[in-house]
């Protein structure tokens, strides 16, 4: 388990409709369904905090285009546009 | 350049403007939807290809009829099944645009079997993403053409019997017997290492498609949650375990190296090089006065009926043909039994100076009878107040109604007369120009060589006894 800050999955809990196939294609689970629902009344999926090691897994396996973001190893806030 | 995030990719639109309602930042997809899967490798794909602004989409009916909420691309939907047939014309129309036809499989193997085949065959220059679900889903579950044997759905509430309801179509395997296609591929989104085939598989296509490389066609293997009344997770399952089973994935057909680049020919878009071609004028050649017509006949509806091969469509080309030349509109709608020779044949003519409507005269101010069956099938169409012209040397009957203009003129006798009772259709116009006096005798006789292109002047001159016989018979007895 590394506590680095990336690479990290992020989910965009309103947009997360619960269908649990990211948790389903996590290879280290550390993604869970929450027990809070979010505006659409899903219980959404979420990230544990650390753990991720950025395989993009979720990212592919989610339906919506917008729900989840995978922040990569080599990721660095400040050399984004 | 090497990503360092993964993110909503930039083949969607930012906000999903045309979608109505409040919810523009999410799709209609029901949750664990294998189509939403797929639009994000396609989206991917087109991101990083560089052809988002290259691209029309060609969306089906079904459940994806929407994607143009989301992609960022041109797109048109398609009638139920016929997204291949308006790819078609899309890619021929911009044969440096890629495009895709996105299809189910109650769209693509079911009503739109044919198109599919036929675009395939053709090797049009487009990409086939082809999701099967095995059922229809939008519409709530039904069988669909790749239903598995066995499986339940709502119109199979036994599941499905392959000895009343076929078998499970294979459409990979289909398509891949064609010599056309250049790539053919199944995959499935049943887990994270298949997707990431089938992400390969879409940017192969997408990649052959930008390159104009022919037909791809790529089959999906995908769920639906909803259809299947399963849980997202337990839908991955059974695509693994019942569908992958009779749905083998793998490459059908890729010609790599050895594709195509397709070209079409340039479709000749000058209307002028078009009536060359066919050996037509543009020019008219002799212009008309007109005569004294009575009110009645000034705008005229026809029937003309008989059997075939006695000249009836003849007639109503050469009414319509000779009418033209006076500055009528004019219209000709022929109607024939299987039959080429010896079935009942009628046709519709209208000559008028409006714009015509319908081109059928399905109740004709004239009717022209050629035999028996015709007077009697027809002759209560006739308006009130209208005209009958019929052939008495074979009706021996009667007309019933009192409330018309009867014209009985032994057509065929006369022709026989003359020699050659093919030459009934040219007694017709006689008869018309007489009755209406909207023709003269003598400028249908100037037409007959333009009208008879190619007859030689024995013909013609003959003909032009005819069209006198038919007016001077009418001029003579009524």
């Amino acid at each position: 388990m590394t506590d680095a800050k990336y690479p990290r999955s992020e989910v965009n809990l309103d947009k997360c409709k619960g269908c649990g196939l990211c948790i389903a294609a996590c290879p280290k689970q550390v993604l869970v369904i929450s027990p809070k629902l979010n505006s659409k009344g899903y219980h959404y999926a979420e990230y544990m905090g650390s753990g991720c090691v950025g395989c993009g897994n979720c990212f592919y396996s989610c339906p919506e285009p917008d729900a989840i973001t995978v922040y990569l190893r080599d990721y660095d806030p400040e050399k984004e546009v | 350049m090497k990503k360092t995030v993964l993110r909503k990719p930039k083949g969607f639109i930012d906000v999903y403007k045309h979608k109505p309602g409040a919810e523009k930042d999410r799709t209609h997809y029901c949750p664990g939807c294998g189509h939403g899967i797929l639009h994000k490798l396609i989206a991917e794909a087109m991101e990083d290809l560089d052809i988002v602004d290259d691209t029309i989409l060609i969306s089906p009916v079904g459940c994806s009829v929407f994607a143009y909420y989301y992609f960022d691309t041109g797109n048109f939907q398609a009638a139920h099944g016929r997204a291949p047939a308006v790819a078609t014309a899309t890619s021929r129309a911009n044969p440096d645009k890629v495009v895709i036809s996105y299809q189910g499989d109650g769209d693509l193997a079911a009503i739109g079997g044919n198109n599919i085949i036929q675009a395939a065959n053709r090797g049009e220059n487009i990409v086939v993403f082809f999701v099967n679900n095995a059922i229809y889903g939008m519409t709530g579950g039904q069988m669909a053409p790749t239903t598995l044997e066995g499986q339940i759905t709502t119109t199979t509430p036994y599941g499905r019997n392959v000895d009343t309801d076929g078998y499970p179509m294979k459409m990979c395997e289909v398509i891949s017997q064609l010599t056309a296609p250049t790539y053919v591929e199944r995959v499935s989104l049943h887990d994270a290492p298949h997707i990431r085939k089938a992400r390969a598989a879409v940017r192969k296509a997408l990649l052959n498609a930008k390159e104009r490389k022919g037909f791809q066609f790529v089959e999906v293997l995908s769920t639906c949650p909803s259809g299947w009344k399963m849980d997202p997770v337990k839908s991955m399952e059974w695509v693994k375990e019942r569908m992958m089973p009779l749905y083998p994935l793998g490459v059908y057909r890729d010609l790599g190296e050895e594709a195509r680049i397709t070209t079409r020919p340039v479709p000749v878009m000058d209307p002028a090089a078009v009536w060359e071609k066919l050996g037509i004028s543009a020019e008219k050649d002799v212009d008309f006065p007109r005569g004294e017509v009575a009110d009645e006949y000034r705008k005229m509806s026809i029937r003309v009926a008989g059997f075939g091969g006695q000249g009836i469509m003849v007639t109503g080309q050469a009414l319509a043909g000779v009418a033209l030349e006076y500055g009528y509109n004019v219209s000709w709608l022929p109607s024939y039994g299987p039959e080429m020779r010896g079935g009942t044949a009628n046709c519709s003519v209208n000559i008028q100076d409006g714009t015509i409507g319908a081109a059928e005269a399905v109740k004709p101010g004239m009717l022209l009878a050629m035999n028996r069956p015709s007077l009697e099938k027809f002759e209560k169409t006739i308006v009130p107040g209208g005209t009958l012209i019929y052939n008495s040397t074979l009706i021996d009957i009667e007309p019933a109604r009192k409330d018309i203009k009867v014209f009985a003129v032994p057509i065929t006798g006369m022709a026989d007369e003359l020699g050659n009772t093919r030459v009934q259709s040219l007694v017709n116009i006689g008869a018309y120009a007489a009755i209406t006096g909207m023709f003269k005798v003598e400028d249908v006789i100037t037409l007959l060589p333009k009208l008879f292109k190619g007859k030689n002047q024995a013909i013609i001159d003959l003909n032009a006894k005819a069209v006198k016989a038919g007016f001077d018979y009418v001029k003579e007895n009524f």
